[in-house]
């Protein structure tokens, strides 16, 4: 008798359990699993959206292996997210770094420096980015008033347009820093105060206790950054007027994948981009996991 | 006293470096915004080769020549667009993931464990793997140039808001489930009534979120709309500065001031949230 109770007592919390979740499940298997299945069969085959997906095993992918865009948007991408998300994450910490001191102005200055990130996700901020750095741009008027002469098109010239993508992520610090600054704080002042007893002057309370008290943090933010400049799409969109143009210098993964879905309704073709992206980010992650035990520093749990 | 003075004085000669320092750094961060805010003041001609931040003369007619896009469809429908998708979406969001995230939170049932690791799972998966899909699906459903490919996701509720909600959840006693429970309350009525309450604050960092990422989303409607009287204010910008046609360059400017007004508005009353969220996000690995 008692058993059944609790039998049904586990079977009313299993109904009430799924009732809660069900929004979510619901939601993950039409707007996750279906599609995911779906394309993972267009991956293999030869589909242009108005015919039937017509099954042609590893065509795609042997496609891909002779296709100099896709190698092209490989490298761009590459580009972008090795140069600018290490860049920006060395700007936060070193303004966190900064402004993790006792000022009162500091609240303020916090507030201004996050503002780019706030907006820069933004249409706006992209379609004036582009007009920042046209030929007539303001850019090239600062550099005339310091004195130096310029009239090229940065957007337009194949060996700089990337480098308008690089500086408008870099831009965008102020999240990073506003939580490098939450990490900062939470470091224990009594480990700076033992140190400085000892004897330690300040580069060496940075080396031995900010920067093993920080990698963590650093090192999470980095995947989750990097991951995320993988996947870049609207800006270079928008700054190229989604061509990807001067001689495909801002053709990001992402954008090439769009064009060929959705400018050629090469849909298996780009199906199949994807999952070597999929591809990409997993073996980037798993590698980033296994060397971390050599360059980040976890705290040694006790009684191990 | 000598040595005394000398140490002060290092340490104010100190402060000021510093503080000249960071206003200058803030001034070349705010200064794209700000040339974009003044260009949207300028006559057309004024914004080549100026790096100046203060108009000649201040042009509100930028402002009702951009409203007014191309006379056929104007300023008022993409806004329009923009607050129904932004609000309705945010709406769904923000209950929905909060009724999953009191599920997982806090009741132990069977496979737990498995859909809230599948829930992170979807996190790292890249949007691009079920775009082609998704929109192939649509496209058969007949909803592409409507607003629900886009709005329908979000009542589903969001991994990011559900995650933030259950680690919230977590930090409030069982005993109030409990005395709820003794009074009578069912699942549901201790959800609404004592713990929606409590969770308040991840629900409006939610809410934020929420309402910029939305805002601000780009692909999504690029995907799914493609008739101008359905533009969201960031798609209406985009065509705006196509570069194929000639730019005015003035009323692109004031309609973009006008787009990151909500943005900066919601930043000015509610920036402890929007922090409070980045490092729940951004410390927790």
């Amino acid at each position: 008798m008692k058993q059944l109770t609790r039998k049904r007592r586990a079977l009313m919390e299993d109904l009430s359990g799924y009732a809660f979740i069900s929004p979510w499940l619901l939601g993950f298997i039409a707007f996750s699993i279906i599609p995911i299945l779906f394309s993972l069969y267009y991956s293999f085959t030869d589909y242009d959206i108005l015919g039937t997906p017509v099954f042609n095993g590893l065509e795609n992918f042997r496609r891909m292996a002779t296709d100099e865009l896709f190698f092209q948007s490989l490298k761009v991408t590459f580009f972008y997210a090795f140069v600018s998300v290490p860049a920006r994450l060395l700007f936060a910490f070193f303004v966190a770094m900064l402004f993790n001191r006792g000022t009162r102005a500091i609240r303020a200055y916090q507030a201004i420096y996050y503002v780019p990130s706030l907006v820069g996700g933004s249409i706006a901020v992209a379609v004036m980015w582009r007009r920042l750095f046209m030929s007539d741009g303001a850019i090239n008027a600062v550099l005339g008033k310091l004195g130096i002469v310029s009239n090229i098109s940065w957007i337009g010239r194949p060996s700089t347009a990337i480098w308008t993508l690089i500086i408008l992520a870099i831009w965008q610090f102020g999240s990073s820093m506003l939580i490098f600054l939450a990490g900062l704080r939470q470091i224990p002042k009594v480990y700076y105060e033992a140190a400085e007893i000892d004897g330690a002057n300040s580069f060496k309370r940075f080396l031995h206790i900010t920067v093993p008290q920080i990698t963590p943090v650093l090192f999470f933010n980095l995947v989750m950054q990097l991951i995320n400049g993988f996947t870049v799409f609207t800006q270079a969109f928008v700054v190229s007027g989604g061509s990807g143009d001067p001689l495909n210098t801002t053709l990001v993964y992402a954008l090439y994948l769009y064009q060929r879905a959705f400018k050629y309704y090469d849909m298996g073709y780009s199906s199949a981009m994807a999952w070597v992206l999929v591809l990409i980010i997993g073996v980037f992650t798993a590698i980033v996991f296994k060397t971390s035990n050599s360059w980040v520093f976890y705290e040694a749990k006790e009684g191990k | 006293m000598d040595v005394h003075m000398k140490r002060k004085l290092k340490h104010n000669l100190g402060q000021i470096a510093f503080h000249v320092i960071v206003l200058f750094l803030a001034f070349i961060m705010l200064y794209p915004i700000l040339w974009m805010i003044s260009n949207s003041f300028k006559e057309n001609s004024e914004i080549f080769n100026s790096s100046s931040l203060i108009p000649q003369t201040f042009n509100f007619s930028n402002y009702i020549r951009g409203w007014k896009f191309n006379n056929s469809v104007s300023f008022t429908t993409f806004f329009a667009n923009s607050f129904y998708y932004t609000i309705i979406s945010t709406i769904g969001a923000v209950l929905a993931s909060s009724v999953v995230a009191y599920g997982f939170a806090r009741i132990p049932f069977r496979g737990r464990a498995f859909w809230y690791a599948c829930m992170f799972m979807t996190m790292m998966i890249p949007y691009q793997v079920v775009m082609v899909p998704q929109f192939i699906i649509f496209h058969k459903l007949g909803w592409i140039n409507t607003f629900k490919p886009l709005i329908l996701p979000q009542f589903a509720g969001v991994p990011f808001f559900i995650f933030l909600m259950v680690q919230f959840i977590r930090q409030i006693p069982y005993e109030l489930d409990d005395s709820a429970k003794i009074d009578g309350c069912n699942r549901f009525s201790i959800f609404t009534r004592i713990l929606f309450p409590l969770i308040k604050p991840a629900v409006i960092t939610s809410t934020i979120f929420s309402f910029y990422w939305r805002w601000d989303d780009f692909l999504g409607p690029l995907l799914f709309l493609n008739k101008p009287r359905l533009f969201t204010v960031s798609l209406a910008l985009r065509m705006f500065s196509d570069p194929q046609s000639s730019t005015d360059w003035s009323a692109i400017f004031a309609m973009g001031t006008l787009s990151l007004l909500p943005v900066l508005i919601i930043f000015l009353i509610f920036q402890k949230y929007i922090v409070q969220g980045l490092v729940t996000t951004g410390l927790k690995g």
